[in-house]
């Protein structure tokens, strides 16, 4: 079956995002014996789409307008219809993010395929086409069946992993067509710079209800700011409204996978785990040497936060000032 | 101009979701049926936008594709404020089927903003309101967090990755609506409940569509 995946760049950079998309492409075009097609809309210097090789991506189809410099879901839409016929794709996957939403339910409807959302992991089988998709905002998982010819599998981020298979990659520049003008216009964009996004960060700082109150953050906003990671929390500080939702991970919040997660005053329940475990490098802070974090940690400080994280604060300064 | 809102029937997730035969099956017996709270948030919205418009907008009408066990959840829209509503008597067999059916609801009414929650909170699909766009060839919008009118023009925020961005529309067009669209949903009051009696709800049949996805029983 061949596969298309449709990876988003960010100001003409690829993320982590679009590696695991196009290891998970690869992986699915292997087992049903298909071509990878990997489509990049968007202005990207070959150099970078070369990139994409390095996970599997044996051709990439760059489609690269004016008309579509910014979201228009329409445009986008008829992009990824006409690549899809051309490429006679049978599943077509994106990621599970603003972007992923925004096209894939209207790209269903206009090549008539299944769409699957939330999906985690491989699928469970191929004929029939099953997944397992995050249901009930994760407090649940449900195994769905896609029964028509094409299909759409919306990939939720983290929930695969990022797998080298080295390949050339051959690059097509294609003029798709488009109309003259859409129903949406863009007249102001506001992005928050500087600001590391979760599930993209290589470094992670996460803290939980250890931390006793929303005011003592500050401690941990510093260090996430000297280190360049970004900011995490556990569910009930995010119920409690001490951190905004966005920052919640686990089972029903987001999954990531850094190089690096600090879990401080977290006690590492299984659902708290089911987001982080990803990592490739775990270290916890905890002042109750049993609790479960220190089991998936690699390495652990037994202490109170308030003083361990001071210090370790002073040493990561120390660290970067030499 | 006209507004129609799509909602969806949930169990309400802040009591505990049970399941049954071997956690296989959803468990029913016992939950409370709300509306989506996201749909809640875009009737709250609809209604502000037509209290300001000075008569602009004629009507919000709501529209839900479901047995008739959703027609307390229907009366609870109209009580909060909703002029009309439109039952589309079928099982929301999946996302495509539903959206289809909406796409239908629309070309019969001619709505010039239709509004959907960003997904629903039982199956999480956030799938309808691009669907339904495609269906009826529209503009669309997701992750909208605002939506203003100003003088005709209509204007929308939407969240991006480490951002947002304001959008000028045309009419008709679907926007796909998160939080921030409205902050707190409206609660019916006394006088909301007695009205919503009288208030139409038109119940119609289903055209025929594809069920593409299915779900594992
Ligand atoms: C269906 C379901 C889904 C869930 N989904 C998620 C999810 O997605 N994400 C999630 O995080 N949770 C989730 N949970 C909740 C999860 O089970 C735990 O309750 C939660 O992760 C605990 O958060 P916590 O570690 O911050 O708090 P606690 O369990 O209260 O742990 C606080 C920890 O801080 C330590 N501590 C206290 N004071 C200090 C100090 N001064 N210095 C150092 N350490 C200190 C304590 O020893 C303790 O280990 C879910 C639960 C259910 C039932």
């Amino acid at each position: 079956m061949s596969v298309l995946v449709y990876t988003e760049n960010w100001e003409g950079k690829f993320k982590k995002l679009s590696f695991e998309l196009v290891s998970y492409g690869y992986e699915l075009a292997q087992k049903t014996g298909g071509s990878l097609t990997v489509l990049s809309i968007g202005n990207v210097a070959e150099e970078e789409l070369k990139k994409l090789g390095q996970y599997g991506a044996t051709k990439v189809v760059a489609v690269n307008d004016d008309k579509v410099k910014s979201l228009e879901n329409q445009a986008y839409t008829s992009v990824i219809e006409q690549v899809a016929k051309k490429e006679a794709s049978k599943i077509v996957i994106f990621a599970n993010n603003f972007a992923g939403k925004a096209v894939a339910p209207r790209v269903s409807v206009k090549l008539k395929a299944g769409l699957a959302s939330s999906v985690v992991g491989l699928p469970i089988s191929y004929e029939p086409f099953k997944v397992s998709k995050r249901v009930f905002n994760g407090n649940a998982f449900s195994n769905i069946t896609v029964k028509s010819d094409v299909k759409i599998v919306t990939l939720l981020q983290n929930s695969y992993g990022i797998f080298e298979n080295p390949v050339e990659t051959a690059i097509e520049n294609y003029n798709a067509e488009l109309e003259d003008s859409y129903g949406t216009k863009v007249t102001s964009v506001d992005k928050i710079t500087g600001k590391v996004i979760l599930t993209d960060a290589e470094i992670v700082v996460s803290a939980g209800r250890g931390m006793k109150g929303p005011e003592n953050w500050t401690t941990i906003e510093e260090l996430a700011d000297v280190l360049g990671a970004a900011t995490a929390c556990s569910r009930p500080v995010s119920d409690e409204g001490w951190r905004p939702h966005s920052e919640h991970v686990g089972q029903t919040g987001k999954i990531i996978a850094p190089d690096l997660y600090f879990a401080i005053g977290i006690s590492g329940a299984i659902q708290h785990l089911g987001g982080i475990s990803g990592s490739k490098c775990i270290v916890a802070i905890n002042r109750d040497p049993e609790a479960p974090i220190f089991e998936a940690a690699d390495y652990g400080i037994v202490g109170y936060a308030f003083k361990v994280l001071p210090e370790l604060l002073g040493a990561v300064k120390e660290l970067k000032n030499s | 101009m006209k507004i129609l809102v799509c909602m969806s029937n949930v169990p309400d997730t802040t009591t505990k979701i049970r399941f049954k035969e071997d956690n296989t099956k959803f468990d029913d017996a016992g939950v409370q049926w709300i509306i989506n709270p996201w749909d809640e948030l875009a009737l709250t919205r609809a209604l502000e936008l037509k209290e300001a418009s000075g008569g602009s907008i004629s009507s919000i009408t709501v529209a839900c594709v479901g047995e008739a066990t959703t027609e307390p959840t229907i009366r609870k829209a109209l009580a909060i404020g909703a002029d009309d509503a439109i039952r589309v008597n079928a099982v929301a067999q999946d996302s495509y089927f539903v959206a289809a059916q909406l796409a239908e609801v629309v070309k019969q009414g001619s709505y010039d903003i239709v509004l959907c929650g960003i997904e629903s909170s039982d199956y999480n699909n956030s799938a309808v309101g691009g669907m339904l766009a495609e269906f009826i060839d529209v503009p669309s919008v997701s992750s909208v967090s605002a939506l203003n009118i100003d003088n005709g023009t209509v204007s929308v925020n939407r969240e991006i990755d480490g951002g947002k961005e304001t959008l000028e529309v045309k009419l008709p067009f679907v926007a796909v609506v998160q939080k921030g669209i409205a902050i707190d949903p409206r609660i019916p009051n006394m006088r909301g409940i007695m009205m919503a009696r009288k208030k139409p709800l038109t119940v119609v049949e289903p055209v025929d569509a594809d069920v593409l996805v299915e779900y594992e029983e």
